[in-house]
Order: C-alpha cells, then sequence, then structure tokens
C-alpha cells in the first residue's frame, strides 16, 4: 500500500491546484499578519477561513482525483495487488497531500512570526492540527462521494450539498432549533447535534484551547460548561478522530464490492 | 488454465453475461468477438476480478480466483481505455507498475520497440492518445506471463506501432502463451486468431476456428460471416448446462438445463 500511496501523493503535489491551494494559505495567514500583529487575533480569524475553506477544497479534491484516477484504478486493479491496498493508498495520498499543503501554507508565516517564541504554540497547534483532520475527514467524505455514485455531475453535487449542510446550513438550523425549543432544557442535544457535524467540532476544539468565550456560541459553552476545558477537548478530538476513520471504512466496504 | 462455469453478471436489470462457460487452456489467440455492449471487456474483467460475478465460478490454475489477487501475476492485462495520473512522467510510471512485480521486466527493450526514449521523461498528461496507448502496451508486455489478455489493443495505434504489436503478439503466441483480445478490426482476428469466440447479448454463439465459422455461415471472409451471424439465421447460443429454479406451490426447485 505504501506504493500506492507514494505515488498517488507524487502525482497530486505536482498538480497545480495544490500549488494554489499552499500559495492562497501563505497569501491570507500572511495578509492576517499584515492586518494584526496579535497572533492570537490571527489564529481566530484563520481558523473561521480553515473552516469553510479546509472542508470545501477537500470534498472537492476527493471528489475529482476518485474521478480523474478511475480509468487508471483498472489498470492497478490488474496488478497482483489486493483491492483494499489500491483504494486506501489513493485516498492516503490525497489527503496528505492536502494536509501537507495546509501545514505548509499556513504554518509558513507564523513560523516567520516567531511563534515558537510565543505562548501560543499550543493555541496554534490545535488550529493545525484541526485543519489536518478536517483535510482527512473531507476528502475521505469525496473519494467515497465518487466511488459511490459513477455519474460525475452528480458526485460534484453531492460534495457541494454535503458542504452547503455542514459548512452552513446546520448552523442556521441549529439555532431555529434552539429558538422553537427554548422553553426545554437543551444541552445534551446541543452536545449530541455538534458531534454530527465535524466543522462544528472543530471550531469548538479551537476556541476551547483558545477560551474566547464570546466566540464559542452555543455548542462551544455548553461544551464548556458541561464537560470543562479538558474534557470538552478530549471529546471534540475523539469524535473527530472517529469521523476520520469512519468514511474510511466505508471507503473500504465499497471498494470491496464495486465493479470495475 | 482459465474456466469458466455458468457465468453471469447483470449490473442492475441489465444482464450483461448470462451464463457463460468456457475455458482458455490451450496457448494460441482467441479473439472474442461480439457488437458493442454485448458483454466481451465484461468477460475478461471479470478473469481479471475487476468485476464481481453475479453467479457461476472463475478458476485459474485450478483454483477459484480471490479478492488478494496474487493469481494476477501470472496474468499481463491491457485496459480498453488508456489514461493516466496526468502529472506523472512516464519512467516513473513505468516504475511504479514494475514495483508491484518482483518479476523481472522488459521495459527498456519495448520502450526502444515502440520509439518511447524521447518521451520517457514527458508528464503523462502531455501525451497524444497513440503514445498513451503505447505506454499502456509497454505496461502490459513488460512481463512474462502464461497469459496475455488485450482488450482492444489497436485503439489510437499508427500503422507502425500496429505492426510492431503484432510481432509482439506473435511472438507471445511462438512461446506458448494463451492470448485473449478483443477488437472490432477483422482483418486482424483473420491474420492472427487461432480461436474466435463470438459473444452476443451475454451469451457465446460460436466458439471455435475461424475457418469453421466461416464455413458454417458460407462466407469467405471473417468480416462477412460475422455479419452473417449478427442478421440471424444462424443463431443459436451454445449451452451447455444451466442451473434454473422455479417455483412451484410455494416450493424452490432447482434443475439443471441440457441442451
Amino acid at each position: 500500500m505504501h506504493r500506492i500511496i507514494r505515488y498517488s501523493f507524487a502525482d497530486l503535489i505536482r498538480s497545480r491546484w495544490l500549488y494554489f491551494y499552499t500559495g492562497f494559505y501563505l497569501l491570507l495567514t500572511g495578509a492576517l499578519f499584515f492586518i494584526s500583529a496579535d497572533l492570537s487575533k490571527v489564529i481566530v480569524s484563520l481558523m473561521n477561513a480553515i473552516l469553510f475553506i479546509v472542508p470545501l477544497v477537500a470534498l472537492l479534491f476527493g471528489v475529482m482525483v476518485q474521478y480523474n484516477t478511475r480509468e487508471f484504478t483498472e489498470l492497478l486493479l490488474a496488478q497482483p495487488i489486493p483491492r483494499k491496498s489500491i483504494f486506501l493508498g489513493q485516498y492516503l495520498g490525497i489527503a496528505s497531500a492536502l494536509a501537507i499543503s495546509f501545514l505548509l501554507g499556513a504554518g509558513i508565516p507564523f513560523i516567520l512570526s516567531g511563534i515558537f517564541l510565543s505562548g501560543e504554540i499550543w493555541n496554534f497547534s490545535i488550529l493545525l492540527i484541526s485543519g489536518v483532520l478536517l483535510s482527512y475527514i473531507f476528502s475521505a467524505l469525496g473519494y467515497l462521494l465518487a466511488l459511490i455514485n459513477d455519474n460525475r455531475i452528480r458526485g460534484f453535487g453531492l460534495a457541494i450539498v454535503v458542504w452547503l449542510l455542514l459548512a452552513v446550513i446546520y448552523d442556521g438550523l441549529f439555532l431555529l432549533g434552539l429558538a422553537w425549543f427554548s422553553d426545554y432544557p437543551l444541552e445534551h442535544v446541543a452536545i449530541a447535534a455538534s458531534i454530527f457535524n465535524p466543522i462544528d467540532l472543530a471550531r469548538i476544539l479551537i476556541l476551547l484551547k483558545l477560551d474566547v468565550s464570546a466566540l464559542m456560541g452555543y455548542t462551544g459553552a455548553v461544551f464548556n460548561q458541561f464537560l470543562g476545558t479538558a474534557s470538552g477537548m478530549g471529546l471534540a478530538l475523539t469524535v473527530l478522530v472517529i469521523w476520520a476513520v469512519f468514511p474510511v471504512s466505508l471507503i473500504r466496504f465499497i471498494s470491496l464490492r464495486k465493479d470495475f | 488454465m482459465i474456466q469458466l462455469h455458468h457465468l453471469e453478471k447483470s449490473f442492475g436489470r441489465l444482464e450483461v453475461l448470462r451464463g457463460i462457460d468456457v475455458a482458455f487452456d490451450q496457448p494460441g489467440i482467441t479473439a472474442v468477438l461480439g457488437p458493442n455492449g454485448s458483454g466481451k471487456s465484461t468477460l475478461l474483467k471479470s478473469i481479471l476480478g475487476m468485476v464481481l460475478p453475479s453467479a457461476g465460478q472463475i478458476t485459474f490454475q485450478g483454483k477459484p480466483i480471490d479478492q488478494q489477487g496474487a493469481y494476477r501475476k501470472d496474468i499481463s492485462y491491457l485496459p480498453q481505455i488508456a489514461r493516466f495520473p496526468e502529472n506523472l512522467r512516464v519512467a516513473e510510471l513505468i516504475r511504479m507498475i514494475e514495483s508491484f512485480r518482483s518479476q523481472p521486466s522488459r521495459s527498456a527493450e519495448l520502450i526502444r520497440h515502440f520509439g518511447l526514449e524521447s518521451v520517457q521523461q514527458s508528464q503523462l498528461g502531455h501525451l497524444s492518445g497513440g503514445t498513451r496507448q503505447k505506454v499502456n502496451l509497454v505496461l502490459t508486455l513488460m512481463y512474462d506471463t502464461p497469459v496475455i489478455i488485450l482488450d482492444e489493443p489497436t485503439a489510437g495505434l499508427d500503422p507502425v506501432a500496429l505492426v510492431k504489436l503484432k510481432e509482439l503478439i506473435i511472438q507471445a503466441r511462438s512461446e506458448g502463451k494463451i492470448l485473449l483480445i478483443t477488437t472490432h478490426i477483422m482483418s486482424l482476428v483473420e491474420e492472427l486468431a487461432d480461436r474466435v469466440v463470438f459473444l452476443l447479448e451475454g451469451r457465446i454463439y460460436f466458439d471455435g476456428k475461424p475457418e469453421t465459422l466461416k464455413e458454417r455461415v458460407q462466407e469467405p471472409n471473417l468480416e462477412k460471416a460475422i455479419a452473417s451471424l449478427l442478421s440471424g439465421g444462424h443463431l443459436t447460443p451454445i449451452s451447455t448446462t444451466r442451473p434454473v429454479q422455479a417455483k412451484m406451490n410455494g416450493k424452490v426447485i432447482h434443475a439443471t438445463i441440457k441442451s
């Protein structure tokens, strides 16, 4: 499997799109530093961008690479290697390329600004961990959508729908629900509901670490109040890791049963 | 070497293979023929385990094929569509495929044979369709395997490359290999094939020497013989035995039909 990961990675890191992606983070983070010298403010602003952009790009990359390598996958399937190595290897290649591209783009400006000498290093690490986890989670979801749907338009369409649902609509629906049922105790419902949205979890994770209560929102506050900072972060991180593993086991399940 | 027993495959409601019984045991070139959608590619892909049969069994060297795919080291397969990761270079791709098999490879010889020396460092996304097909052929033929499966090998090739491909095919036959080839070019079949398997709507309608086919429909050339097969008159599928089941008064009855 490591050979497939290596070549899938080698193919992707030469892709123009990935350079754009790294360049985008470099510019964005650089620009944020230009506007504000306060590291924690830069981290919060960057977080807001990451929570929107990482999932979208990872979903689209996952879908795109799966579709683009369909015919090549046939060639690999004819080799004496097990099926699951091919698909898991391809996925891990994409996800790792995206994660590294994100790490470089967001990391280099921080290193230049002297993050290692400041007290913000752990806050910054949590931001990077969240971005990397989101890259793995959403590229797996994208890869999975493309694997299930042979129709490319539908695959891309569904990827956009998933992104809209989790990154945009979810918060709105959540607030509506809270307002609607405001007479009831909703804390546990809120914790349960945020577990189903990795983007929300990542936000909670970062804000708990930064301890910015004004930005936590309802779910963040509930996590903080009921679980405390440490166990709240622990729960958020654990569920994020489950989110990263679950779609991968689905990729394995489907790839073993699919015709090519 | 390769045996297919009652092989069936449907994609949803579409039945692509409807009970295929065939063996590829003898060295030589077998042309798998049939109109578009007759199930040729599905048949070849199921031998490689890329298509999973709905019913029936495939054995390779006496053993049922498995998902781990170790048996595929004895098969070389040329896929119908040649598309590779666009940003990899030709040499890298060849090295990658070589890394999957610990068998000796003659890629350098084939690169010379097809005149690909100058494009070795080019990215695959920049190659023309015909050049990609040549790379595809190098990847397929670089191993010394007892079975070679070629799905539309002539697609996009220029006449020079076609001649070179024929040389390689003839050489493989002389080495006692089993070759399965699908193609729509009847002159190629006429020139090379020792055996013709004719598929239509997922069943085998003819299996034998090309001369026998021509005699049966009384046509002097293969192209006309196939056309004549398709226009009806001579069409009855060769079915050997076939398991069936039926419901009678609530009970399921299993039986085997012989024809």
